[in-house]
């Protein structure tokens, strides 16, 4: 008989096998982390069918199997390779096999030349992550799959990790988005994860099946798959037994191992607990009971006073926080005492919970009480301030800021961990100094910990209790929430118990925020007034893991909570005049709220907005980039550099010319290089012909062919490109190999970075229709002149039969064509910043590369930074404005040393401030930001940084400019 | 591209008497070599060889986290050998290699920097080691006698490490191979006390020497699967950053063949005549850097030569035939990081026979995008029994998903 053993990242799966090969038994049960146990007991219940000294051949597999194989001296079979062989023996003639698990994606290419993959370490779209996305969603993972079958729409959803998911998803829950078709787009994620992240170059077609646990119970997720590959009821297979494929595998490969007995075999597994090790461990939270009382004690200082709304006369001030998973309600007294609060999950909808409290807030109002205003915050700002005629809405740093105030005036630190944001904020003479928040990769960590709770199977509070007293609480990482589940799978190989692991994931938690978010090297760093505050703190084994790390006592609010709220009654009530607008009881018993989706046709973005109208006939329009819905027609005439350099590079267009068509693909260094190759080959004859902007369908069109999932969306979009110029059925493209830039004399060198200079060469291996062209990828620099001149006859004459005159006269133009754009730039830069000043409009350097001027780079962030009514314009408006810094780094890339440069010039203009664009992923941005903060601050300035990638929400980019205009703006104040 | 020296921290001649030089682990045999040569010119150095966890944290702690892990380890064990208690804080000094080009590597030496002053620890000397004359110390200098003994000091390494990775995995007495790195380490940087023994003559003499004590080594005829490791030069060699990976490998059962440090220097060397012949400069310094490849290449002639002579050991590849083999893959002048080169090992590897590849990076390292990573499907298109797994070291990255992926390779590898 052959045994099984598949140990799977969140489940067992056993299957038995006669001589024959026939299954006597199966079993598939989820682990909740107790992997020893699980398996123990699911191979005791094999006595049925096995006796004692029945011999039986036995070989373990999956991703917690390896560990447990080495602890029992069990066979192990890598678990690829064991699907590989229930694949040969079940069906012979698949081509591919797709399998999903717990927190694995693979996929294996059997025909056409043998090839697997595995997930990368930075890839969700697994089992683990519908389970997040269901848990966010508050429905089971079966409603979820019965809720996709109604959609009508999808939406785009980040699919490269979980967290990115999430913070797409959220946004679209909180502005009304359906259910119904947020579940569908959750499983198109996962769909295009596979194709993104797992093809990688190769075409799935042929018989394709489907293994794991998530694509045998989900019928909606098969469903997109079967839709998603173009594939029908005969090419898609989801074979009986899918979920066991793996285990088969396992019990195939026992064959040529040792036989043992049933009873040796429970004895080696049960032995095998006492293998256990741990590897990186710290320091119990508490070490005795006494100090968990003493803890709790010094922190039940930090309260409020309550008093019962119905004892209370005198005006009153509403806070509401309608924060990313939860929303927070306030009603303050004159004397900043708490009348009426709420604290609780959103499900989704925070209109509706709103509604509710208010309607219950309002029934206890007597008329002894006047409401003088009401603030909202959060990410359900507007759409809050709209549905119930809220008087104020207040970014959330403010608010924050107001109610930590409440609790220590010399307050000069502030953390916040809600649901998915870490958010600090520095105070300096009394105003927000800098702000940070998390970046999209290490987001989501108090709603990891929720989700990690539930799936193993606890309220978030007792798994919170349980770190209290763990012994060895693991060392966990601090990376996004991808990494720490590898870890604790790795934790849970070696034996930890779910103590340890709830004491590891708050330290991992407070790690992020302090040395990934914060940067911070030590406690002198934060100041010696910190105040904490979120939902997340309100966890004991977070609070002290922080205080732990700091080795500094610091004060977190009873109503931790409740901040965000808490400061927006605050805030109201500083500004309050009159009665406040807020709607009335009967109009919020009449309450209705509908939404629809439409595509804005105002320009090119061709945004997905979602309309929600109110009984009160106000309407809430999500989605958009800019203003225009709300008042089409009318322009946006403040001066943004970001398109007036898009104009005037996509006003180049080809001429017809005796050489015929060449492409360019329009992305990186083109960006900067467009006007020099589109004069040096427009004079040479030919008509360029650039792939124009890129939009989402660009990425989608070429993202089959990324071979590295890390690098950054930029060179991402490069593939699409290359595509759409293949489908424009153009004979040639030329993309040079460029390792200089020009040089500008403002560096030690004139470099590109590695993927701006070689990425052609990626293209060229990977994008395999480059076959039905002429690719040209020569290495040109363009930073020698004469050298250039000589180099391009060498390759043009060889290509084109170009002769040395054409060449003379090419070089002309495109030197002259790159001089006149250069100062073109500096000159509209010029004029942007008269008519600032003319207009006594504030100035935003938007730094970055050339390419972030890119539409689906930037995601119209230049025109959400006017629409705060700002003048955009670009470092190499003003870095020829200063001369080479001295710097704390090695200055040797060009684009880099603008930003330098542009930084230095900034903290030289009072109404100037600087924010990076920063691609996620970009290796070299992790020395420019660092660098150009150092610059900015050393001279008082503001360092704003904001993260893009593939991620098309506004969101965090929002709350960062509008916080440094409300900085900006309190600073002025202070300064008279 | 020289830099202005008065915002760092000379390391002046006075120093050289006083101070204790930390070197971080790097390469282990060529690294203890080069140590124990600076031993010799009477600088008081110290190879760091600690590890654990407190590195990366020290690490995490001082530099961006989103730079990249070698920088964040190197830094991590130098920072934390100097609070370590261990050394003077007012004598200690450190030293980091510097390459210079458009890889964001040529930035360690900064981030050191940066690192030491949050630390306050801004008044310790930085020293780069380095053979483009980025920075210059007075206390420290790499006069052409040094340089010559650093470079014979590779081809030993080289070859020690070459040669032990051929005969560790079969030795009928285990351990043997390893006193024999041991003693050769010793020996050879003994010899360099007397200047007589800086001839070529004497290093082919040696060389030809340990080729024929390692080829006395007994060895079990087994099969194992041979498994080539390539990647981005730090973490394919320090064990620190790959996790043990030669140790795991060679306990899964497998032969392990790591291409030697030779390469990487012609490499380097030839792309700056590579860079003058595809954008233009001056021939003089064209004249100067072929002189510099052409030693160095000597060099890796007389390996291959000893190897052939004296035992049927592997060769070490011709750097020439590296550069031919990358033609239809990557251009010459692909040069950041560790460029064409890598793109140059796999192919070497698959074409030795040895279809068994793992491509180690760090995360996101940016050169490997194009070269490592982005290589490897045509690479798979062109020689269908290749084999390759490209992993990602960095803090976050477990060793159970490292080793999974290992596995699945290695289990394809029994097809």
């Amino acid at each position: 008989m052959y045994l099984g053993i598949d140990v799977g990242s969140t489940t067992v799966k056993v299957i038995l096998y006669d001589s024959e090969y026939n299954i006597i038994y199966k079993k598939y049960q989820r682990h909740l982390s107790e992997v020893r146990q699980t398996t123990m007991d699911m191979l005791e219940g094999l006595n049925e069918y096995l006796k004692e000294d029945s011999f039986i051949k036995v070989s373990l597999t999956g991703s917690a199997g390896l560990g447990l194989s080495k602890d029992s001296d069990l066979p192990f079979v890598q678990e690829v390779y064991s699907t590989q062989l229930s694949i040969k023996k079940y069906l012979p003639d698949s081509d591919v096999v797709i399998e999903l698990g717990g927190e694995d994606a693979k996929i294996i290419f059997l025909t056409n030349g043998f090839e697997f993959r595995m997930n990368g370490s930075c890839a969700g779209g697994t089992g683990a992550f519908i389970d997040q996305m269901a848990t966010l969603l508050n429905v089971s993972m079966d409603e979820l799959d019965k809720l996709s079958f109604l959609h009508d729409k999808i939406y785009t959803i980040a699919s490269r990790c979980g967290v990115f998911a999430k913070s797409d998803i959220q946004p679209l829950l909180n502005q009304g988005a359906k259910k119904e078709n947020v579940a569908a787009s959750i499983y198109q994620a996962v769909v295009d994860q596979t194709v993104a992240g797992l093809s990688q170059g190769r075409v799935i077609k042929g018989k394709v099946v489907f293994l794991g646990g998530p694509l045998t119970f989900f019928k909606g997720l098969q469903q997109r798959f079967v839709s998603g590959l173009n594939l029908d009821d005969e090419s898609a297979v989801f074979p009986v037994n899918a979920e066991y494929f793996v285990a088969m595998g396992a019990a195939i490969y026992s064959e040529n191992e040792n036989e043992i007995t049933y009873a040796d075999l429970l004895s080696k597994v049960k032995n095998s607990e006492n293998n256990k090790k741990l590897t990186n461990t710290y320091q119990p939270l508490f070490s005795n009971p006494e100090e968990y009382e003493m803890f709790l004690k010094r922190h039940s200082r930090n309260n409020v006073e309550r008093i019962n709304i119905e004892d209370y006369e005198g005006n009153a001030y509403l806070g509401i926080d309608a924060g990313s998973t939860t929303t927070k309600l306030v009603l303050i007294s004159d004397n900043d005492e708490i009348l009426y609060e709420y604290y609780g999950p959103n499900h989704g909808n925070p209109v509706e919970i709103i509604r509710e409290k208010l309607i219950d807030l309002l029934s206890l109002k007597r008329e002894e009480i006047v409401i003088k205003a009401g603030a909202v915050t959060g990410y359900g700002e507007d759409i809050i301030k709209t549905a119930f005629s809220i008087d104020f809405g207040v970014v959330e740093t403010i608010a924050h800021y107001m109610a930590a105030k409440h609790f220590n005036p010399k307050v000069n630190f502030i953390l916040d961990i809600g649901g998915q944001d870490i958010k600090c904020f520095k105070v300096r003479n009394n105003a927000i100094d800098s702000v940070l928040l998390n970046e999209a990769c290490s987001s989501g960590c108090g709603s990891f910990i929720e989700t990690y709770a539930k799936a193993l199977g606890y309220q978030v509070k007792d798994f919170a209790k349980k770190a209290i007293y763990a012994k060895n609480p693991i060392d966990l990482g601090t990376r996004c929430t991808v990494f720490m589940n590898s870890s604790i799978k790795q934790a849970q190989k070696e034996g930890a118990s779910v103590e340890d692991i709830s004491a590891g994931l708050s330290m991992s938690v407070i790690k992020n925020a302090l040395y990934k978010v914060i940067r911070a090297n030590s406690a002198e760093d934060l100041g010696e007034n910190i105040v904490v505050q979120g939902g997340t703190f309100l966890n004991d084994a977070i609070l002290r893991s922080f205080e732990i790390e700091l080795k500094r006592e610091v004060i977190r609010p009873e109503i931790a909570g409740l901040m965000g709220a808490y400061g927006s009654a605050l805030y109201a009530k500083s500004l309050a005049k009159g009665i406040s607008s807020l709607i009335s009881f009967s109009e919020l018993e009449a309450f209705t709220q509908s939404s629809t989706n439409t595509i804005c046709t105002l320009c090119t973005n061709k945004c997905h907005l979602t309309i929600n109208e109110f009984a009160n006939g106000k309407k809430y329009i999500s989605g958009n980039r800019c203003d225009r819905p709300y008042e089409a027609g009318k322009k946006n005439n403040i001066p943004n550099l970001f398109k007036i350099k898009r104009k005037y590079l996509f006003s180049l267009k080809g001429i017809e010319g005796k050489r015929g068509e060449i492409g360019i693909p329009m992305g990186l260094n083109m960006y900067e290089n467009l006007p020099f190759w589109h004069g040096f080959l427009t004079e040479l004859g030919f008509n360029v012909v650039h792939s124009g902007h890129s939009s989402r369908k660009t990425y989608t069109l070429g993202q089959h062919t990324i071979p590295s999932d890390t690098v950054c969306y930029p060179a991402k979009l490069m593939h699409g490109h290359i595509e759409k110029l293949i489908d424009s059925g153009i004979g040639h493209i030329f993309y040079p190999c460029m390792t200089y830039n020009f040089d500008e004399n403002i560096g030690d060198n004139n470099y590109n970075c590695p993927v701006v200079a070689y990425y052609p060469e990626l293209l060229e291996a990977n994008v395999r229709r480059l076959d039905q062209v002429t690719f040209h990828r020569p290495y040109f620099g363009l930073h020698r002149p004469k050298d250039f001149e000589k180099k391009a006859y060498e390759y043009f004459h060889e290509h084109f039969n170009v002769t040395k005159e054409e060449i003379k006269k090419a070089c002309k133009s495109a030197y002259e064509a790159q001089e006149k754009y250069r100062k073109f730039i500096i000159e509209e830069g010029k004029k942007a910043i008269s008519h600032a000043r003319d207009n006594n409009l504030a100035i935003v350097v938007l730094a970055g590369r050339p390419y972030h001027i890119d539409l689906e780079i930037n995601h119209g962030i230049d025109d959400l930074i006017t629409s705060y009514n700002n003048v955009v314009i670009t470092e190499d408006c003003v870095s020829h404005l200063v001369g080479k810094q001295k710097l704390a780094i090695l200055n040797q890339w060009t684009y880099h040393s603008r930003m330098y440069n542009a930084a230095t010039y900034v903290t030289t203009q009072n109404d100037m401030q600087l924010i990076q664009l920063v691609s996620f992923g970009c290796g070299t941005d992790a020395i420019t930001t660092d660098e150009i903060r150092r610059i900015l601050e050393e001279k008082g300035k503001f360092y704003t940084q904001l993260k893009i990638d593939e991620i098309n929400n506004l969101g965090a980019a929002k709350i960062r400019i509008r916080s440094l205009m409300a900085a900006i703006q309190a600073k002025e104040y202070s300064n008279g | 591209m020289a830099e202005k020296s008065e915002d760092r921290i000379i390391f002046t001649k006075k120093m050289k008497q006083e101070y204790k030089i930390l070197l971080p682990m790097m390469l282990p045999i060529h690294f203890n070599i080069i140590n124990k040569l600076l031993l010799l010119e009477g600088y008081q150095t110290e190879l760091l060889d600690t590890v654990g966890n407190d590195i990366v944290q020290e690490g995490l702690k001082g530099v961006h986290n989103d730079t990249c892990y070698p920088a964040l380890l190197v830094i991590g064990q130098l920072i934390n050998a100097v609070k370590s208690g261990k050394y003077d804080m007012n004598k200690v000094a450190l030293l980091i290699t510097q390459t210079g080009g458009g890889c964001r590597a040529s930035n360690y030496i900064h981030l050191l920097r940066k690192a030491l002053k949050h630390n306050n620890l801004g008044h310790i000397p930085v020293i780069s080691l380095n053979l483009s004359g980025l920075e210059k110390n007075p206390g420290f200098k790499l006069k052409l006698p040094l340089i010559i003994k650093m470079v014979y000091g590779v081809a030993y390494g080289d070859m020690l490490m070459w040669l032990s990775n051929q005969t560790r995995p079969y030795e009928i007495n285990k351990g043997e191979s390893d006193l024999l790195v041991k003693k050769w380490e010793h020996l050879l940087t003994e010899e360099f006390i007397n200047p007589i023994n800086l001839r070529m003559n004497k290093v082919v003499d040696n060389l030809s020497l340990i080729v024929k004590e390692f080829a006395e080594i007994k060895l079990s005829g087994e099969k194992k699967k041979k498994v080539g490791i390539v990647g981005e030069i730090y973490i394919k060699y320090s064990p620190l950053g790959n996790n043990n990976l030669e140790d795991f490998l060679l306990n899964e059962n497998c032969e392990v063949i790591v291409p030697g440090l030779m390469d990487f220097l012609i490499f380097k060397a030839d792309n700056r005549m590579v860079d003058i012949e595809i954008f233009g400069g001056k021939r003089i310094k064209y004249k100067i850097i072929k002189w510099l490849e052409d030693f160095f290449i000597k060099m890796q002639n007389q390996m291959i030569k000893a190897i052939k002579e004296n035992s049927s050991f592997r060769t070490v590849a011709q750097f020439k035939t590296l550069k031919s083999l990358v033609k239809d893959y990557v251009g010459h002048g692909n040069r950041m990081g560790e460029g064409w080169l890598l793109t140059g090992e796999m192919l070497e590897l698959i074409n030795m026979g040895i279809n068994n590849i793992i491509c180690t990076q760090p995360f996101s390292c940016l050169p490997n995008h194009i070269v490592g990573k982005g290589m490897i499907r045509k690479i798979k298109d062109n020689n269908s029994d290749a084999n390759i797994v490209a992993i990602d070291y960095d803090p976050g990255a477990t060793k159970i998903n490292q080793e999974n992926r290992i596995k699945l390779m290695l289990a394809n590898a029994e097809e």
